[in-house]
């Protein structure tokens, strides 16, 4: 049996993600985050942040619980149920920080957690300046 | 003596026996449907140790330990394997015993390997009575092969889940069924399968290769045995292997069972397509399979132990998974071999 043909049979096989159920759980969670960081934002701007200011006070809130809860061992049982609720937004790139920060502590502080810290988050961290500034570049010579 | 049949299975005639086994599992398979038959559960599994790795370490050790007494014997060599690199869990766990140790890899197929490496030593005269040990923790393995533990998302169903624990069997000269009466070495099997989240997959086309080659080799026929029995191919490895071995007109439909969906349940401890490790069919024969032929219940087996073999490094570069798997015939009576 060649390669193509047992692969075919491994599809049949192999069950799907139950999708219907997993985009219902994402869009709950995932909108749930965005309305407590929606309330952050209320709260910062009622007692008289700019919105600039009520905004960084969010990000920095919603990053710093998830980044408790995943020292907790929570942020993993939430993200098993909501799946890409919980990891697109800004408190699954804490969460994809802090859980290799946790997971190597125990190879020493340098080469351990330092150097393997953004194993997960490395790439987004490249990529994203490496666009920021290409599409800085784009406006900066076509966009004016 | 020990003798070559067919092209790939060395047949025993010389009782080669199993005197005892030993099994330690982690809380998860404790909590499992054969969890009152392993011999030891553990409450934590980080086993009393300050990393998963010496975790896994002191299981080894302990299971030895029970090996030991269950079977009045400290044997001459240890042959044992698991899934750290450079098998640092075994090496770890065996270095206060000072028994003279083989360290072995094979995936999840170690166990098979070291029951036929130690029967054949056992049926040279090389020695009188041999620990075959292999381990895995599903905390190292993630470590090793997936992501930190703390990462949230989500397992495809194809998954398996790595068994925490170890398995241990006392083969000996020792005149006391079970004997091992035969094994066929499997051939590496490369089915350009490259998803390491569908290990199951990749096994199968070596577990169909090897029990086809088993069967073909010693004459027998599939019913032969009241049991043919998987190591960690899970339910998509299981459908597969029934398809693939239908094709060559063997059916094991009926007497065919996998220790990857034995060990848990799937409907309440969420591990999709089964467990999988070098302890999952380790664990499974000393907790429950030696039992039943110890009792009587089973009088024949074949036990299929079956290894993804692939490395962080080589699925990093997109190489494919191979597959590999050990047939051991256990049976309650020497067999008079010939052919």
């Amino acid at each position: 049996m060649n390669s193509e043909s047992y692969d075919e049979m491994v599809k049949k096989a192999s069950p799907d993600s139950p999708l219907l159920k997993d985009c219902i759980r994402a869009f709950a969670v995932g909108g749930l985050i965005c309305v407590i960081g929606q309330m952050l934002t209320n709260f910062a701007l009622n007692y008289g942040l700019d919105e600039k200011s009520a905004a960084t006070f969010t990000s920095v809130t919603l990053i710093v619980a998830a980044s408790l809860l995943t020292g907790m061992g929570l942020y993993s049982k939430i993200g098993k149920f909501a799946g890409a609720g919980s990891v697109v937004p800004i408190t699954g790139f804490s969460n994809s920080v802090t859980s290799p920060a946790v997971e190597f502590k125990k190879e020493g502080y340098i080469l351990g957690l330092g150097s393997k810290i953004f194993i997960i988050a490395g790439p987004v961290i490249l990529y994203g300046v490496l666009t920021s500034v290409i599409v800085g570049m784009v406006y900066y010579f076509a966009g004016r | 003596m020990a003798k070559l049949t067919g092209a790939e299975t060395v047949v025993f005639s010389k009782p080669v026996s199993i005197t005892a086994t030993a099994s330690t599992v982690g809380t998860k398979e404790g909590d499992g449907p054969l969890g009152k038959l392993f011999d030891r559960v553990l409450t934590d599994n980080m086993a009393g140790e300050e990393t998963w790795e010496a975790a896994e370490s002191a299981i080894v050790k302990d299971d030895l330990s029970i090996l030991f007494e269950k079977s009045g014997v400290r044997p001459d060599f240890i042959i044992g394997g698991d899934l750290q690199n450079q098998c640092c869990g075994t090496n770890y766990g065996v270095k206060d015993i000072k028994i003279p140790t083989f360290g072995i890899f094979d995936a999840c197929a170690s166990f098979g390997e070291a029951l036929a490496l130690a029967a054949i030593m056992i049926d040279s005269g090389a020695a009188e009575n041999v620990a075959a040990e292999v381990s895995s923790h599903f905390c190292s393995a993630e470590r090793q092969f997936r992501f930190p533990l703390e990462l949230g998302n989500q397992r495809p169903q194809t998954s398996t889940y790595t068994v925490t624990g170890a398995g241990a069997a006392m083969v000996s000269s020792a005149d006391r069924p079970p004997y091992i009466t035969a094994f066929t070495a499997g051939k590496i099997t490369d089915y350009g399968v490259n998803d390491a989240n569908n290990m199951g997959a990749a096994m199968a086309p070596a577990a169909a290769e090897c029990i086809s080659s088993h069967l073909r080799d010693t004459v027998r026929d599939a019913a032969y045995y009241d049991l043919i029995v998987t190591g960690d191919l899970g339910y998509v490895g299981k459908e597969l292997l029934l398809q693939l071995l239908k094709k060559e007109g063997i059916d094991i439909a009926d007497n065919h069972i996998d220790c990857g969906i034995e060990i848990f349940d799937k409907a309440s401890q969420d591990t999709h397509s089964g467990g999988s490790g070098c302890a999952c069919s380790a664990a499974v024969f000393a907790a429950m399979l030696y039992k039943r032929l110890r009792n009587g219940e089973l009088k024949r087996i074949l036990f299929v132990p079956t290894g993804a073999l692939m490395s962080p490094t080589s699925i990093q570069e997109g190489k494919n998974i191979l597959g590999t798997a050990y047939a051991v015939a256990v049976e309650n009576e020497v067999i008079k071999w010939n052919i």
